[in-house]
C-alpha cells in the first residue's frame, strides 16, 4: 500500500488498486504463487491502476496517467527515511491532520488493523472512526499534504505522532481486543518500524526509549501465555523462556538513553 | 500548483495599539516580499472591521440586505493572501510566517481546483 501510494499519488486509488490486484492474484496463482508475490502485486496493482485511469476521462485523470507512464520504474529515493512505510507514516502522522485521525489512519493503512478494532482502542464508535478515516484521506489528497520525508529541521517535531501510533499499535498486539489475546504480527510490525525509526534518527532520546521499551515487553512474550491459551502473570513466568538476545539488546539502548542524562521528552 | 488561501482571524473585541499595528504591518510587507520572491505571491489585502461589512443574501429570486457580517462571532476576517505552493507543507510554513507577522491566527485553505464537468 505504501509503496503504491508513493507510486500513484494517491491513497484512494492505491488502495482500489491493490484490492483489484489481490481479486487478480486469488484467480492466476493457484497452487504456485510467483516468486517474488510482493513485487507481483506492486506490478499488477500499478498496472490495474493506469488501465483505471484510462477509463476515467477527466483531465486531471489524464495528467496523473501520464505522470505514471513517464515516471520511472524505481523513482529516486529522497530524504532520509528509505522505507515507503515511514515515509507514509509521517504523512498519515501529519500535524494538520487531528490526533485520532492520525492515529485511525496509520493505525488503518500501516499497522492493518480493522476499522471495528481501532474504535475498541480508542473506546470510540465505529462509524467515527471510519468517518475520520475518510476525512482524513480526503483532505491529505484535497488540500495537497505530500507524501514526503519531513526534513531535518521540521522531523523533531513531526515525531510525537509517530512514536504514538507505534506505541498504540503495539498495545494492540500486546494485549489485543480482539480474538486471540495476542497478536504477535502487530508487535512485530511496531518493533519493525520502530527499529527502522531508530535506524534513521539514532540521536533521537524518544525514539531509542521506545524501541527499548518495546523490545523488553516482546521479550517477556513466550512466557506470556500459558499452555491453554491463559495469560500469566510475571511472578509466575517461566522466566528461561525470556527472549535473552532481546533483553540484551533493550537493555544496551536503556544505556544509551541514560547516557544522555535527558528523561523525559 | 496548488492556490492556498490564507484567511488572517482577528479578534475585534481586542484591538492593538497604533504602535503594534504599525510593526505588524511592516513584518506582514517583509513576509509579502519574501513570499513574492519565492514566486508563492498572488494577492494579498488587508480588510477593514466587521462595521463596514454589509451582507447580500439571495430569495425568491430577489435579495435582501443586511448590515454586518455573516456571522456574530468575535473572530472576523481581518486580511488574506492568496498564494501558490508545491503542498500542504510549503503553504502552511508560510502561514507560519505570516501569523507571526501580524500576530494574528490564519486558516490554511486549499482552493477546490477540480477541472468544471
Amino acid at each position: 500500500m505504501a509503496t503504491l501510494t508513493r507510486m500513484l499519488g494517491d491513497i484512494g486509488l492505491a488502495e482500489e488498486a491493490v484490492q483489484d490486484a489481490f481479486a487478480a492474484a486469488v484467480q492466476k496463482w493457484g497452487e504456485a504463487p510467483p516468486p517474488n508475490p510482493g513485487g507481483w502485486i506492486v506490478t499488477t496493482a500499478r498496472n490495474r491502476a493506469i488501465d483505471r485511469l484510462r477509463r476515467e476521462s477527466s483531465r486531471e485523470a489524464r495528467h496523473a496517467q501520464a505522470l505514471l507512464l513517464h515516471q520511472p520504474a524505481e523513482p529516486k529515493e529522497v530524504g532520509p527515511v528509505r522505507d515507503d512505510q515511514l515515509r507514509m507514516m509521517f504523512t498519515c502522522c501529519h500535524p494538520a491532520l487531528s490526533p485520532l485521525a492520525q492515529t485511525a489512519l496509520t493505525l488503518r493503512l500501516l499497522g492493518g488493523l480493522e476499522v471495528a478494532e481501532i474504535a475498541r482502542a480508542y473506546l470510540v464508535p465505529e462509524p467515527t472512526v471510519h468517518q475520520r478515516i475518510v476525512r482524513a484521506k480526503k483532505k491529505i489528497r484535497d488540500a495537497g499534504i505530500p507524501y514526503r520525508v519531513p526534513g531535518a529541521a521540521e522531523l523533531p517535531d513531526r515525531l510525537q505522532p509517530v512514536l504514538t501510533v507505534l506505541y498504540l499499535v503495539f498495545n494492540e498486539g500486546y494485549a489485543s481486543t480482539a480474538g486471540e489475546l495476542l497478536r504477535t504480527d502487530l508487535c512485530q510490525e511496531a518493533i519493525r518500524l520502530a527499529r527502522a525509526l531508530a535506524d534513521l534518527m539514532p540521536d533521537e532520546p524518544e525514539v531509542i526509549g521506545l524501541l527499548a521499551l518495546l523490545l523488553l515487553v516482546e521479550s517477556r512474550r513466550p512466557a506470556r501465555v500459558g499452555p491453554s491459551g491463559e495469560l500469566v502473570v510475571l511472578a509466575e513466568q517461566d522466566r528461561s523462556l525470556w527472549d535473552r538476545a532481546l533483553i540484551a539488546e533493550g537493555h544496551e539502548l536503556v544505556r544509551r538513553c541514560l547516557r544522555r542524562n535527558q528523561p523525559g521528552p | 500548483m496548488k492556490r492556498y488561501l490564507l484567511a488572517v482571524q482577528f479578534d475585534e473585541s481586542h484591538p492593538e495599539t497604533e504602535e503594534e499595528l504599525r510593526a505588524q504591518l511592516a513584518r506582514t510587507h517583509k513576509v509579502n516580499l519574501e513570499m513574492e520572491a519565492a514566486g508563492s505571491w498572488v494577492f494579498a489585502g488587508g480588510l477593514m472591521p466587521s462595521y463596514a461589512s454589509t451582507v447580500v443574501r439571495p430569495a425568491n429570486g430577489t435579495t435582501t440586505m443586511t448590515d454586518g457580517p455573516f456571522a456574530e462571532t468575535k473572530e472576523q476576517l481581518a486580511g488574506f493572501w492568496v498564494i501558490q505552493c508545491e503542498d500542504a507543507d510549503q503553504a502552511l510554513a508560510w502561514a507560519r510566517k505570516g501569523a507571526l507577522a501580524c500576530g494574528r491566527p490564519i486558516e490554511v485553505r486549499p482552493f477546490n481546483e477540480l477541472p468544471a464537468e
